[in-house]
């Protein structure tokens, strides 16, 4: 009888691990994905949304199509998982049973754990554009603006791409300025961190950057609770900071029926994963990637890809009584799309911070790292097709490597005390 | 890594005083680090956090966030900004011997 692997998630995550097995296993294995609905959403495209240089249908398409044949698609909730009985509960009463069980159901918002934020003004004075439909109306609020204080907040980490609310507010004083009216508006980035980014070398780069567009910058601000109406956002220890548009980052969580699973969540809902093999924590044949874990790396696309690799050989070992590798190495590449046809491209991993240098080649590049260029912008542009047609369909991307490499990275730009 | 010394012990310590090794962090260096960074006597409450502090660190080898000792260490959000004014999660830590808590990026 052949093996069942059970995929929660048709996401990211989900869609390139199903894929990649589906290669390695043919009809040797029986691949199964649950997801409970068929939109499949490009989710760095909703950065561009507000700014109208992105559609809603652009970014979204059917999650089935993007499985390879012979993948089983089926569409429902799930209510738990049982690791002790090797079986997924649906919502409909299915007992699911697995021998290899991968969890990709991403991480979910939960606006309503900071008081106030989905009260009164929700979608009206305030906003985010981490959903499809906070992302379509915060584009009407946004033509609406015509001058005044706009908070862009980020509540908490850990977040979907911790770099998109700094993009925000670079896209937004491009926005402001083209439509000439930059002047008449005050953006502030407030941020429950000690500084714009966690890591030194990046951070002195991107808090320079934020100066230079005239953002104003307010760190250690831990938002408690948000007046929708009198437009005011307001910390733990008392503070406040008036706003006439709040775009708030909201908390994120793991998938709801994660906490409804013994075992399988941390506080957070997020799944206990060894970091180096993917593996975890609840049982052997329990896997999870991407945004779903709780590895102290970015939740970000390109580290799913990345892991994508090291999940596919694991399930393999495991099911052939094989010691495991511990081989994803945190590694995570970004674009920073700083408006004005330009972006920044970071590289790194749990070792070793973002860096100057070049990239994917050593010293040719062609693109910088850590650096402001037209080139890192089409970058950028051109990975949405390499999205649908590379990374979800499970290959590797020509010349980039899922392990981290030093080469071509400006090491000694690491200050004494800085690395990580 | 330069070193501080606390309680009459000589312990390693990064650029903003976290103690790098945990195992060298005794009740008294707490008193210690809590009065320098602007505390007071140290009360049960503060203690119910410190010890969750280290208890979570030792377990899992990451500092718990703010949002996290809100709900789980059984003392509320705001009672924490009273008890480590400014950033609860970054001082506790720090009084509690372990390293800084690092923002997931």
């Amino acid at each position: 009888m052949s093996d069942r692997i059970v995929i929660l998630g048709g996401g990211t995550g989900g869609t390139l691990a199903a894929n990649r097995l589906r290669r390695h296993y043919g009809e040797t294995a029986e691949i199964v994905v649950v997801d409970r609905d068929d939109r499949h959403l490009y989710q760095p495209g909703l950065l561009f949304v507000p700014f109208g240089m992105t559609t809603p249908e652009r970014i979204v398409r059917p999650r089935g199509k993007q499985l390879h044949d012979g993948i089983n698609f089926r569409i429902a909730e799930v209510d738990r998982v049982t690791t002790a009985e090797n079986t997924v509960y649906l919502s409909d009463g299915t007992a699911l049973e697995y021998d290899v069980l991968v969890i990709a159901s991403g991480a979910s918002l939960l606006p309503g754990e900071t008081e106030g934020l989905t009260g009164a003004g929700w979608g009206e004075k305030t906003h985010t554009f981490y959903t499809l439909a906070g992302a379509t109306a915060l584009a009407e609020a946004l033509e609406r603006f015509d001058g005044g204080r706009l908070v862009v907040n980020m509540v908490d980490m850990p977040i979907k791409c911790p770099v998109a609310p700094l993009e925000f507010s670079f896209l937004a004083d491009w926005y402001f300025q083209r439509r000439g009216i930059r002047d008449r508006v005050e953006i502030t980035y407030v941020t429950s961190m000690d500084g714009a980014f966690t890591k030194a070398v990046c951070n002195r780069v991107l808090s320079g950057m934020l100066d230079g567009k005239r953002v104003n910058v307010v760190t250690e601000f831990n938002t408690g609770e948000v007046d929708g109406v009198g437009g005011r956002l307001i910390s733990y220890d008392e503070r406040e900071i008036p706003f006439d548009l709040l775009v708030a980052i909201p908390l994120h969580g793991g998938a709801e029926y994660i906490g409804r699973s013994p075992g399988l969540g941390d506080d957070l809902n997020f799944v206990e994963t060894d970091i180096h093999t993917l593996q975890a924590k609840a049982a052997p044949n329990v896997f999870a990637i991407g945004d779903a874990t709780n590895l102290p790396s970015s939740k970000a696309g390109s580290v799913t890809h990345f892991e994508g690799e090291t999940l596919v050989a694991n399930i393999a070992h495991l099911l052939n009584g094989e010691t495991l590798e511990g081989t994803y190495d945190g590694h995570a590449n970004c674009f920073i799309e700083s408006g004005f046809h330009k972006a920044l491209l970071i590289d790194f991993s749990y070792e070793l911070e973002p860096v100057p240098g070049r990239y994917p080649e050593p010293h040719v590049g062609p693109l910088p790292l850590l650096k402001e260029s037209r080139l890192n912008h089409l970058g950028k542009l051109a990975f949405e097709p390499l999205y649908w047609h590379v990374l979800l369909p499970g290959h590797d991307m020509p010349g980039i490597g899922a392990q981290m490499s030093t080469r071509g990275k400006q090491l000694e730009a690491i200050g004494q005390g800085d690395r990580q | 890594m330069s070193t501080a010394t606390y309680a009459g012990a000589v312990v390693e310590v990064d650029a903003e005083g976290f103690l790098a090794d945990p195992a060298q962090w005794t009740e008294e260096m707490a008193h210690e680090i809590a009065a320098q960074n602007g505390l007071g006597e140290l009360t049960d409450r503060h203690w119910q956090v410190i010890n969750f502090m280290r208890d979570s660190y030792l377990k899992t080898g990451a500092a718990p966030s703010i949002r996290t000792l809100g709900k789980v260490s059984g003392v509320p959000i705001k009672e924490l900004y009273q008890l480590f004014p400014k950033g609860p999660a970054k001082l506790a830590a720090k009084i509690a011997g372990i390293p800084k808590p690092r923002g997931c990026i």
